[in-house]
């Protein structure tokens, strides 16, 4: 038998349908995988009796002749910001060590309901704070890619799903889960090779999730292909009556209707992206994505979103100010850590819990959260953060009056060697310079790899698209995926 | 603007974040280098510009009065409720003796 | 204006309260989990994941809380808000799960209302007085903390946690503490004819935050306030009150200044004291809550919010008194608790239908039972009546008896009695057990031919001008009549016959 774990979501699926393999081989074969690559250090937790377990499920299901589910077969990482039932959930922080959930998040349990098992939870930036996946109190998670200059340097997965990019670029999952408040899917997916989408905020319900930022948090799949994507975000999506910011809309078939034919369609090409000191590479694989696209029939055309300069401001007073009210429950009373100094008052015992279970950036971002939020700087900060977002979802809403999806870069930069930004914050936030604007606006968008740098490493390309048309998005990101060609993969070195 | 060491720490105590002297020798320079950066922001003229309320136009749901609809979200749930806390006993979490 | 004035020893001093009433809606579901608004015995066993702040959930509300408070806002005459918010008010406290209390502060739901309480001499407030309301909004309750169960712990119970609760502000415009209490009064009355809050203060559903300051008598600026947090009834409110006033009289006469703090009263001393917990939450960083989008309400809910009111205190009392001719003091009476107009009302209508009068012809009569007659009956049974005897239909026969002189008061009495002992019907208890009038004119006027005969002289005396002799007339025949005569036959037949 030919490696399973070469094969993708749709792949998997079919062929266990079929009867080409069970879904135990699947599972069995990437548990294997997801055991001999703990150098990595992609996953916090491995489960590979749930894998196996779904896994029986589904050929149980097979022999008995009943209907299977859109992700039947195949066993997925997930992100350990999700919520799963007796699964140790700790959004990669001391602070929930140990915590097992006793509910199941929304996004899980579609995925289950759908057929999916669980290799395991992937490491992440903590409580996804990050674009380096070095925040993990769990430790660095290691890009499966190395530059071919000789400096042998580990790189930085992105973050702050970087579990999951690692995970899925190395093959040790088909599929992953990730969310995405400022980047955290498309950047992480861009460093390593693979595709991602954040769908329209909304779509995903954030229902155990453990929440980062609320009003920009989304969670999305993360997969080698478009297709796949496509494929694992129906089983993800769709209305949540318990998450009041849950969009009450159908979910469209997405994978069955892609379509890579872009005749009649126009493509915008954002000017303000051309930043001052853009790396060279990036712009030519800019440039060879509008060639793509307009091979595709597509039209293009100059557009502005011309606040983009704010976004990343704006995006640092809003996410840490709703980040230090979010993580104001975790305060040892009712799960995870708690450290009680000897003789220490209620209020003591929270700031040394605080302290001891919440990593640097983490504090730093609630701290900085907490100074926007309080007296006599609430309007000055995020009051004027949120009428700045309103100005950038109005960039958007008259850009997409002139075309239908938006195509930019991911990053600035390909992946870059772990500890490179560590010690200087700011570098690390501009990073996600081209994909928080789509975040602050809530609309979906998606990385795509384009081609390998001079260095051998991964590129990818953004296309963002109109709130609810995540099909626009994933058909143009087709139609890049047909035309690039990528099928590199890293070579085995772990 | 810039922030200041007792400003920092008086923050890191409303944010309850016990910090030490090492702490704040970092925590201020990168404090004052994030605020220096967003500082940009008040450039822009938003004098005409209400503040993001949804992030997608829609409505807020109202769920109906009725207990435990969805079992997910109700109550009766008391050994879930407990079971990962660090002190439980007698069916109440405990904390340290408070005098209030 | 109230005239309560405290003398100090530098001047005279007065005083300005504002009440912050936090008040449980009534709702089967807390405000934003489906877990149960009622407290079991056992702790933390109504709590939701929810309430409990576990990671990941989400806040999602209650219909039927916003509809209360809502309709409580349209029963104060109040500005409603259509388009509202939920803010987080951000603190650490072991009772706060979250971290944060989901509340309203930027665009409350309710806006500028008002009530108004009576004049009532006796408590010092002389005329009726418009009492302004700031704003009603709607928030979590927080959970409770035992800190006697464990000698070095503070035990934490989260069934309270998330219970809908409404904060209706007032201005600062009581100056006595009978004001303050008749605010409180009035606006409980209001709540529980909208049914909106059941207003039990002893088990907390009802709560005042106390604002005082004292100022000199001609001031116009205000004094620094300190807030009384949590007193739960309206004696212990005007208790906070007086002493909060005297203390702070004393602070700045004794050349001290008052620090604006929160303070809790201890209801075994009548006093207040710091509240040290409290002291460093000042900066609430508050910010619209991003889990929840705007709140916003279209014109059917507001139109069955209103047309679901019910008639209002103030307007009840204006019908009592107008249409059914009751006096001020019995339509006071009646309109002050609900479940005595509601008693009244029931038994007003049945008593119309039996007597087949309009109700405001028998208004009076049923208004006398159900305030003084009835309760004294029962108040004298004690735990020989049994309430459930008591159905309109028997009450309204009895008064139908009376009203046609088939009874008398007495015998009304009697047969009440009978009724809440045994559940027997009045008619067949008045014929049984003889409690009937005699209005035979042929018994009667036997009788007083007998009794005029056995006492010629005072006949005599009476013919001769000793009118007061009437008196001995009735009494002597209704004592020959056992009672039973009706004093308007006997009345009239001993004037025919005495001339």
């Amino acid at each position: 038998m030919s490696d399973l774990t070469l094969l993708g979501v749709k792949a998997i699926r079919d062929g266990v349908a079929a009867g080409d393999f069970t879904a135990r081989e699947v599972a069995e074969a990437f548990n294997a995988n997801v055991a001999a690559a703990s150098e990595l250090n992609a996953f916090i937790v491995t489960t590979p009796e749930h894998a196996l377990a779904a896994a029986d499920a589904v050929d149980a299901k097979r022999a008995a002749g009943e209907e299977l589910g859109v992700m039947a077969g195949v066993p997925i990482g997930m992100k350990d910001l999700f919520a799963t039932r007796g699964v140790q959930t700790t959004a990669a922080s001391a602070i929930l060590e140990g915590f097992k959930p006793e509910y199941e998040s929304t996004v899980s349990q579609k995925l289950w309901d759908a057929g999916a098992g669980m290799l395991g939870k992937l490491n992440l930036d903590q409580f996804a704070m990050g674009s380096s996946n070095e925040t993990s109190h769990f430790g660095n998670v290691a890009n499966p890619w190395k530059a071919n200059d000789g400096s042998n340097n580990v790189l930085a997965p992105g973050g702050s799903s970087g579990g999951s990019s690692a995970a899925v670029a190395a093959r040790l999952a088909p599929a992953a889960t990730g969310t995405d408040t400022g980047g955290s899917i498309r950047q992480p997916a861009a460093f390593t090779g693979i595709s991602g989408i954040k769908p329209t905020y909304g779509r995903c319900s954030r229902w155990g999730i453990v929440a980062f930022a609320s009003s920009l948090d989304q969670a999305g799949p993360m997969a080698r292909s478009v297709e796949d994507c496509a494929v694992m975000l129906g089983a993800m999506a769709g209305f949540d009556p318990k998450d009041s910011t849950s969009l009450d809309a159908p979910v469209p078939d997405w994978a069955g209707a892609l379509n890579a034919d872009l005749r009649g369609k126009k493509v915008g090409i954002p000017k303000e992206y051309r930043m001052d000191g853009t790396d060279a590479e990036i712009l030519a694989s800019w440039d060879d994505g509008i060639a793509w696209l307009k091979d595709a029939g597509a039209e293009v055309v100059d557009v502005s979103l011309p606040h983009t300069k704010y976004a990343l401001p704006a995006y640092y007073i809003v996410a840490p100010a709703e980040a230090s009210s979010n993580l104001a429950r975790y305060d040892g009373v009712r799960y995870g850590l708690r450290d009680l100094p000897e003789g220490a008052g209620l209020q003591d015992m929270y700031a040394a819990t605080r302290a001891a279970g919440f990593g640097p950036e983490v504090k730093r971002r609630i701290m900085l959260g907490t100074y926007v939020l309080s007296a006599g700087f609430y309007d000055a900060y995020y009051t004027q953060a949120m009428k700045v977002r309103t100005l950038i979802q109005r960039d958007f809403n008259d850009a997409f009056g002139e075309c239908d999806v938006i195509l930019a870069p991911t990053t600035p930069t390909a992946a870059f060697p772990l500890g490179d930004k560590l010690d200087d914050p700011l570098a690390m936030y501009l990073n996600d310079v081209f994909s928080v604007p789509a975040s602050l606006a809530g609309l979906p968008a998606m990385s795509v790899p384009s081609r390998l740098n001079a260095k051998g490493l991964p590129l990818g390309l953004q296309l963002v698209g109109k709130a609810m048309d995540e099909q626009m998005v994933l058909n143009a990101g087709l139609a890049i995926e047909q035309r690039a060609g990528f099928d590199a993969a890293p070579g085995k070195w772990w | 603007m810039s922030v200041t060491r007792e400003q920092v720490a008086k923050i890191a105590s409303l944010a309850r974040i016990k910090v030490d002297e090492g702490d704040l020798d970092h925590f201020v320079p990168e404090f004052n280098a994030i605020l220096g950066f967003v500082e940009q922001l008040s450039e822009v003229d938003t004098s005409s510009v209400e503040p993001m309320t949804a992030v997608i136009e829609q409505k807020l749901r109202l769920r109906d009065d009725v207990i435990d609809a969805d079992p997910l979200t109700g109550g009766g749930k008391q050994a879930e409720v407990l079971a990962n806390a660090p002190v439980a006993e007698h069916g109440f979490f405990g904390v340290p003796k408070v005098i209030e | 204006m109230s005239n309560y004035r405290i003398e100090g020893a530098t001047g005279t001093w007065e005083v300005v309260i504002g009440l912050e009433v936090h008040a449980q809606v009534t709702s089967n579901a807390k405000l934003f989990s489906g877990a149960s608004t009622q407290f079991g015995a056992e702790p933390n066993s109504q709590v939701s994941l929810v309430d409990a702040a576990m990671p990941g959930m989400l806040p999602v509300p209650n219909r039927e809380c916003i509809r209360q408070a809502v309709r409580t806002g349209m029963a104060i005459e109040a500005q409603i808000n259509a388009w509202s918010r939920f803010d987080r008010k951000n603190y650490f406290y072991a009772d706060l799960p979250q971290g944060y209390q989901i509340s309203q502060l930027y665009h409350p739901l309710v806006g500028e209302g008002q009530l108004t309480i009576e004049a009532d001499e006796k408590a010092g407030i002389p005329e009726d007085k418009v009492i302004r309301i700031e704003r009603i909004h709607v928030e979590q309750d927080a959970g409770k903390l035992m800190h006697d169960q464990h000698p070095t712990m503070s035990y934490v119970d989260l069934n309270r946690t998330g219970v809908a609760l409404m904060e209706i502000v007032s201005r600062p415009d009581m100056t006595s503490p009978a004001e303050a209490g008749a605010y409180i009064r009035k606006l409980r009355a209001i709540l529980r004819y909208v049914g909106s809050c059941d207003g039990n203060m002893e088990e907390g559903s009802m709560r005042a935050d106390v604002n005082v300051s004292v100022r000199k008598v001609g001031d116009t600026e205000l004094g620094t306030r300190t807030e009384t947090k949590n007193v739960n009834s309206v004696r212990f409110v005007m208790q906070a009150i007086e002493h909060e006033v005297r203390r702070q009289i004393d602070v700045l006469e004794d050349g001290g200044q008052i620090v604006q703090e929160t303070r809790l009263f201890d209801p075994n001393t009548g006093t207040t004291r710091s509240m040290r917990s409290k002291e460093d939450a000042h900066d609430y960083r508050y910010f619209p809550d991003p889990d929840l989008l705007p709140l916003e309400l279209d014109q059917d809910f507001l139109d069955e919010c209103r047309a679901s009111l019910p008639e209002l205190p103030d307007a009840k009392r204006a019908r009592y008194t107008g249409e059914l001719g009751l006096t001020d003091y019995n339509a006071r009476e009646l309109t002050a608790e609900v479940e005595t107009f509601a008693r009244f009302e029931t038994l007003l209508a049945e008593t119309a239908k039996a007597l087949g009068k309009p109700e405001a012809k028998v208004a009076t009569p049923v208004a006398n039972w159900s305030l003084s007659v009835a309760p004294g009956v029962i108040k004298a049974l004690g735990d020989e009546g049994d309430m459930a005897n008591a159905t309109p239909a028997r009450q309204a026969a009895i008064l139908k008896m009376q009203d046609a002189g088939e009874i008398s008061g007495g015998q009304a009495k009697e047969i009440f009695e009978i009724v809440l002992k045994t559940g027997r019907e009045p008619d067949e208890i008045a014929e049984t057990d003889g409690l009937k009038q005699v209005s035979d004119t042929g018994a009667i006027e036997e009788a007083i031919a007998a009794i005029m005969a056995a006492n010629e002289d005072k006949v005599a005396d009476y013919r001769g001008g000793k009118d007061k002799l009437f008196g001995f007339f009735v009494g002597q025949t209704m004592k020959a009549m056992q009672g039973k005569a009706n004093p308007a036959v006997v009345n009239q037949l001993l004037k025919d016959k005495l001339g």
